[in-house]
């Protein structure tokens, strides 16, 4: 929904690793994202595609660790994969409601350098 | 080396530049001992009505200040101001919520040594102000009955996010279709923590113990936080 100003923050956090390890180009840089998060992969790519022009990220592969959605349920603790739809109930005893174990992920893991 | 591609191990979490602005925000209020409430909501949900229901229930207990966000014109902070309560109009052209930017320049221009609560009464949206960090202590999203029942399941991104939720137009309840228990449900689903304040801004219907409830929550926010 709003990309741009995530991407532009991954391009940084890239561009100042890279900088760091004394690289002269990005090749490739992968990006670990919870299915929560609601970030579209097309969009960040189009937005990274356009904002590493004249960087030395221009050209770089971006990767999408898509990491599953898990729930755990407030009455008996079981860990579930929840359904599309937000409102969650406990396969195991029909219990309403559940906290998020995972999904929430947005990091930069690493970068490819040369 | 040169030439040859390496792996560098990065694991670094994306924050964008406004969740960045956001934390100076709340470092900045907390220095000053100031909790910060992001009220969200539709447009004419009452956030307004909210707000000078609870500036008059708490005066003398609060000092507050008010952010207020619309696209255009100063209707809502003219309304605060008559109040005497210090307040900053944001007018955000096409925008369609609040950022922490906008927020920033809005603390620059309020009194903050004589504030304690500050209200940032977001841009009315169900859908963007909930994922844009302003600095805010606390998330309080109004619902009204107007809006129907069915709204946690339309938007259960807001739902999930926020620390209380005001259910407010309680007194127009006998004339619409509007599911309370089906409400609660859906609300409860989403967020097992958030309490529900069911209340009439108009009438002053269950304005107290929102009242009552807010005043609490913020006390320790700000106490452990005052220098």
């Amino acid at each position: 929904m709003h990309e741009l100003p995530v991407t532009q923050s991954i391009l940084d956090i890239a561009l100042r690793h890279a900088a760091k390890a004394n690289a002269t180009h990005i090749l490739a840089v992968h990006l670990t994202i919870g299915e929560l998060t609601g970030f579209i992969d097309d969009s960040i790519q189009f937005y990274f595609d356009f904002l590493t022009r004249d960087t030395p990220a221009a050209g770089a592969r971006l990767t999408f660790d898509r990491i599953p959605a898990r729930a755990r349920c407030r009455s008996c603790d079981a860990e579930y994969a929840p359904p599309d739809s937000r409102i969650w109930t406990c396969p195991e005893c029909g219990a309403l409601g559940g906290d998020v174990v995972a999904g929430r992920e947005f990091s930069v893991s690493s970068i490819e350098v040369e | 080396m040169s030439g040859s591609t390496r792996q560098v191990p990065v694991v670094e979490q994306i924050l964008s530049a406004n969740d960045q602005v956001a934390l100076e925000n709340r470092r900045l209020l907390d220095e000053q001992g100031i909790a910060a409430v992001n009220l969200m909501a539709s447009p004419g949900a009452g956030k307004t009505s909210l707000i000078l229901r609870t500036v008059d229930a708490l005066r003398g207990r609060l000092r507050f200040g008010v952010i207020e966000g619309d696209l255009a014109g100063r209707i809502d902070a003219d309304k605060v101001a008559a109040t005497g309560t210090p307040v900053v109009q944001i007018n955000t052209g096409g925008g369609c919520h609040l950022d922490a930017l906008q927020v920033r320049g809005a603390l620059r221009q309020l009194p903050l040594k004589e504030i304690d609560l500050l209200f940032v009464e977001n841009v009315g949206n169900l859908v963007c102000p909930a994922g844009f960090a302003l600095g805010e202590r606390l998330n309080v999203l109004v619902a009204h009955v107007p809006e129907g029942h069915d709204k946690p399941i339309k938007y259960p991104g807001m739902y999930t996010v926020v620390d209380a939720l005001v259910l407010n137009k309680l007194d127009l309840l006998p004339y619409l279709d509007f599911d309370l228990e089906a409400f609660r449900w859906a609300v409860r689903a989403l967020n097992a923590r958030a309490p529900i304040f069911e209340v009439s801004c108009k009438s002053g219907e269950g304005v107290e113990s929102w009242v009552e409830w807010l005043s609490a929550a913020v006390q320790p926010l700000r106490q452990s936080t005052a220098g």
